[in-house]
Formats: structure tokens, C-alpha cells, sequence
């Protein structure tokens, strides 16, 4: 149930982000998700994409530091409150989220947050009893 | 293994009395035929027939490296151009180049040297050196080349750059001993690994490594990384290049002088007076056989201590200290004294950061602020921002308490330090310029 994403290390320099983009285009990798976090100095850019291993192979050739993390996908109606359900469920079970980021399904009805939490299969047990829909790797890849 | 036993095993009154016997004659020679020379001894009321003990070698004038280019080109060659059969120079990087002559007599000794140093490294007649130092005016790659053939080995001479090929050669030909200097020995496996080759697990055995300064903790790193012994050699091109000193593979406690062909002292930096064994001083040099280009009192800059105690090894030459820092390489911050080697050292131990780092110096206001910039590595990469700044917290903190000043830690992208072929370049300072 787990998604691999892929975490890539930049510096704060002009056209680094526009470096990795390029790349990605190049290998016909399309990017499903993201998000990046920065402080003054460096940023790390998490990529959920098509093609994760063609992805790192790509980025790890044209010499970037490139890691892989288990994320969980999950989906969630479009609607005030779907969010806080989950993160109220999380919380009561002690879970913590490390970082999330959200995005919008072309069809407008659903939402998928991607969760780093800090123990995972717990998260995913978690959520898997209370039915909440969880997108495979696979599946989101494909999406 | 000793190469040249009769000479690397001396007796300390032998090797004593035949520094004396070969000084006496160098300031002979010296003072007929290098005008400068004559004029130095003169300036100082000294005369070559002054020299009765080897103590005497105080009374002599030093020369740095301000002379040799103040002499450039030939203006310290002590036999005419015809007995010069090759020429060497710095890069010029830090100022006019300084040039080196040798005679036939000079090339031959030198290869002898080096060749001692090979075996002392533990390489033999019947291993192939790989040879990565650069060809050319720089004295690493001849000088490696000429020792390897001198002791009998297969040299590959790759000389420097084409890292990839490098890396394919190390596996095609399979050689048993590598010449190179120790951040591109780094450099070497990290390209490997991107190449599926992983070094460690080719024959490889010893790696003679020299040319820019480096610590214990980075020897520690590269005998991991490439699975040998890290072996430390030292020379300079004005006293003759690669060869001057070595350590062995039985100690690689200290680096072997090769006294019979070199007289060592170490001075206090400043007050230019003697320091005894076991104390830290700038290491001086004067050549008693060299023919082409012979130095008196050659002050390295290089910052080292003297150990006379006889080695494991057998070999009875005075050995010094691994040179981690020069005394022209010093930075002053704040008040504060620090060397590379020391920030090197605390990279290391941290979470076992790539020894690939700069030091940045400004001058902000009336204040200098030190940045340290470090590569970032898989091994220490994390998706979350806060262990990154763990890390550079974690440098931060072991800065501002092993050395005292502070300094910022900036993490920066693998392979954005510039990797060079020679000698790394660790400090960008910017407080000089206007």
C-alpha cells in the first residue's frame, strides 16, 4: 500500500529546479505530485512520478543526491472537513505526520493527500480499519 | 622491504658524518657558483669553511620560495644550462613560477628515492603502479613514473583527468599500486561506484598518496572506500618532488626522510630559531646532493615535528609527522588560529561527512565570518529538512568547540566543490580583496 517517492537534494541556486524538470521531460517521466520544502540555504523537492527508477537513474546520473521514502497515498471526498477527519484519527492513534502535501484529481470530486508519517505500517493499519481509501503505488503512478 | 638498505639503515654517527662531509661541499660549491648564494653568505659573515659540525648548518641563510622566483628562471641554477637535462615548474598559481633544474645525476637520484619509497609503501618490483599524478612541468607524475621503473614495476602512466577511464583501467589492468593525490583517490571511488565498479573489490592494494595536505581521519575514509593502505608520501618541487620523505606500510607512523640526500631541521616559524626533536616547527630543507638546483636551508612552509627514534620497520632515518597544516595556510579568524585539516578532521567524525569541503572567508564590517560548505551525500541525505539541519547544527557545535570560532555550515550539492586534479582547494579568502 506503500507509494515510493523520490527526494532530491537542491541548493538555492537560480534554474536547479528547472535542471531537474528538464531532466524528468527528457526521460518522459511525468510528474504525478509535489511538493518542496526549503529553509534559506537548500531545499528538498519530493516528487511522487510515473517512473520512479527511470526517475532516479536519470537524476542520479546528471549527479543529484536523490532518496527513496515510503509515503501513503490516501484519497479523500473534496469537501469541508475530509482532511480533519483523518488527521483527528491519526492523532488519537499517536501517529505523527512528518510532512503532507495535497492535490486535486482532474476530476474535481477527490482529493489525495500524500502522508510522511513516522511509523508507517502503523498509519496504514490505522487507516485501513477505518476505511479510508488508500491508492497503491501503482495505481497513483498510472493515475 | 628496504630498497637501499647500507643507506636507509645508517647508523645515527654514520649518517651524521656523511651529512657533514656532503654539507661542507654543498657550500662550496655553492658559494663558486650561485651568485646569489655568495651574496647571502656574504650578508651574513659566513663562509663555507665555517661549517665544522652539522649544528654549524645554523649559521646559514635560509631561502623561500620569494628567492626562487625573484631568481626566475635560471638565476639559481649552480651548473651551466649545458648539464641540465630537465626542467620543472610550479604551477605559478599563488605568484611567478618558481623553476626547478636537474642534472643527469639528479634525475637518476631521484628515481632511486622514489623508487625506496615504493617499496617502503610495500610495493615490489613485480606490482603494476597506476600513476594519476599529472605529466608535465609538475614533478609528481615523472617523478612517480621514473621511481616505479626504477624499482622494476609496469607503470601505467595515466597521468590525471579522464576519471572515467581511470576507474576502467583500475579494473581492466588490474594494478596493484595507485600514485594519485588523496582527495582524487576519493574522487576515484565515488565515480566508481556511479559506474558499478566498486574498487574495493579489485586487486588494488596500496595507494601513494601526496601533494596537498591530509589528515589520519581521511586516511581512514579512503582505506575504507578503496579497500588498501593509504600510504603517505611528501616532496616538493624545489627540494626535488616526490621522494623527499615517505612512510612505511609497517609503521605509517611518521614519513621517512631520506636523510643521506636531505638535511632536515624545523625551525619556530617566526623567530626562524631551531626547535628540538618532538616539537612542532616549520620544516626546512637543505639538498646535499642536488647537482642542478641546490637549495640551502630551504624554509616548506610546511608545518611538521621531528622524530629521531628508530622505526619497526629498521630503517633508522628521522621521521616526521604527517604535514596537516602550513604555516602560510593558517587562517586567522577572529583572533583565532585554524588550519583546514582541523575542520577536515571534524567533517569526518561527523556522521562521516565527504571530505569534500571549502572554507569560505569574508570580512563583513570590521568582522570575518567562516563558512564551511560541505557536499551533501546519500549516506547523510534525508527527505526531511530538519535532520539536514541536524547535521549542520551538529558541525556548527563541534566547530565553535574544538576550534573556537564560528562558523556557518552550508550543505551543498554532491560534486559542486570543484574537483581538482592536484592539489585541493580549500579556502576561497575573500577578506583581501577590494
Amino acid at each position: 500500500m506503500k507509494v515510493d517517492q523520490l527526494s532530491i537534494f537542491l541548493e538555492n541556486r537560480a534554474g536547479r529546479l528547472a535542471e531537474v524538470t528538464r531532466i524528468l521531460s527528457e526521460a518522459e517521466v511525468n510528474i504525478r505530485a509535489l511538493s518542496l520544502a526549503d529553509t534559506s540555504d537548500f531545499g528538498i523537492l519530493r516528487l511522487i512520478v510515473s517512473d520512479f527508477e527511470k526517475a532516479k537513474a536519470k537524476l542520479k546520473e546528471a549527479g543529484f543526491t536523490v532518496g527513496r521514502t515510503s509515503v501513503v497515498a490516501v484519497e479523500v471526498n473534496d469537501q469541508p472537513g475530509g482532511l480533519n477527519n483523518i488527521l483527528t484519527m491519526l492523532q488519537e492513534a499517536g501517529i505523527n505526520v512528518e510532512y503532507m502535501y495535497a492535490f486535486v484529481q482532474q476530476s474535481g470530486d477527490s482529493a489525495v493527500l500524500i502522508f510522511r508519517f513516522d511509523r508507517t505500517d502503523q498509519g496504514i493499519e490505522l487507516l485501513q480499519k477505518n476505511n479510508i481509501n488508500i491508492i497503491p503505488g501503482d495505481k497513483l503512478y498510472a493515475m | 622491504m628496504i630498497y637501499d638498505v647500507r643507506n636507509e639503515t645508517l647508523p645515527r654517527e654514520e649518517m651524521e658524518a656523511l651529512q657533514l662531509r656532503r654539507l661542507k661541499s654543498l657550500c662550496e660549491r655553492v658559494y663558486a657558483n650561485v651568485p646569489f648564494y655568495k651574496r647571502k653568505f656574504d650578508e651574513k659573515g659566513v663562509k663555507p669553511q665555517d661549517i665544522k659540525t652539522l649544528k654549524d648548518v645554523s649559521l646559514l641563510p635560509f631561502t623561500v620560495k620569494q628567492d626562487l622566483r625573484d631568481q626566475y628562471p635560471f638565476g639559481m641554477f649552480a651548473v651551466p644550462k649545458d648539464q641540465i637535462v630537465r626542467i620543472h615548474s610550479s604551477s605559478g598559481t599563488t605568484g611567478t613560477a618558481t623553476v626547478v633544474g636537474y642534472t643527469k645525476r639528479d634525475i637518476e637520484n631521484w628515481g632511486e628515492l622514489v623508487a625506496r619509497c615504493m617499496m617502503a609503501a610495500g610495493a615490489s618490483a613485480a606490482d603494476t603502479v597506476h600513476n594519476a599524478y599529472g605529466y608535465g612541468l609538475f614533478t609528481g607524475g615523472l617523478g612517480a613514473h621514473y621511481g616505479a621503473e626504477a624499482l622494476g614495476a609496469t607503470v601505467v602512466p595515466m597521468s590525471g583527468g579522464s576519471t572515467r577511464r581511470q576507474v576502467t583501467l583500475l579494473k581492466d589492468f588490474a594494478p596493484d599500486v595507485i600514485c594519485c593525490t588523496p582527495s582524487y583517490a576519493l574522487f576515484l571511488a565515488e565515480t566508481g561506484l556511479e559506474m558499478g565498479i566498486d574498487i574495493r573489490e579489485l586487486p588494488l592494494r596500496i595507494g601513494i598518496f601526496g601533494a596537498e595536505p591530509w589528515t589520519n581521519e581521511m586516511r581512514a575514509d579512503i582505506e575504507k572506500k578503496l579497500g588498501i593502505t593509504a600510504i603517505d608520501i611528501y616532496g616538493l618541487s624545489e627540494i626535488m618532488g616526490p621522494g623527499v620523505a615517505i612512510e612505511c606500510a609497517v609503521a605509517q607512523d611518521g614519513l621517512h626522510i631520506q636523510e643521506d640526500h636531505f638535511l632536515a631541521e624545523t625551525i619556530d616559524p617566526v623567530s626562524g630559531e631551531p626547535v628540538g626533536p618532538g616539537e612542532e616547527g616549520e620544516l626546512v630543507f637543505t639538498t646535499l646532493t642536488k647537482e642542478g638546483i641546490p637549495l640551502i636551508r630551504y624554509r616548506t612552509r610546511d608545518l611538521t615535528t621531528l622524530n629521531y627514534t628508530p622505526c619497526k620497520c629498521g630503517r633508522t632515518t628521522a621521521r616526521m609527522k604527517r604535514v596537516t597544516g602550513r604555516s602560510d595556510d593558517m587562517l586567522i579568524i577572529r583572533g583565532v588560529n585554524v588550519f583546514p585539516s582541523q575542520i577536515e578532521s571534524i567533517l569526518i567524525d561527523t556522521e562521516g561527512l565527504t571530505p569534500h569541503y571549502q572554507l569560505i572567508i569574508e570580512r563583513q564590517g570590521n568582522l570575518d565570518t567562516l563558512e564551511v560548505q560541505v557536499e551533501v551525500n546519500e549516506s547523510l541525505f534525508s527527505d526531511e529538512i530538519k535532520s539536514l539541519q541536524r547535521v549542520e547544527s551538529k558541525v556548527m557545535k563541534n566547530i565553535k568547540e574544538f576550534l573556537g570560532v564560528t562558523a556557518k555550515v552550508k550543505l551543498v550539492e554532491p560534486k559542486s566543490i570543484e574537483r581538482s586534479l592536484g592539489k585541493a582547494k580549500r579556502i576561497i579568502d575573500n577578506r583581501h580583496k577590494d
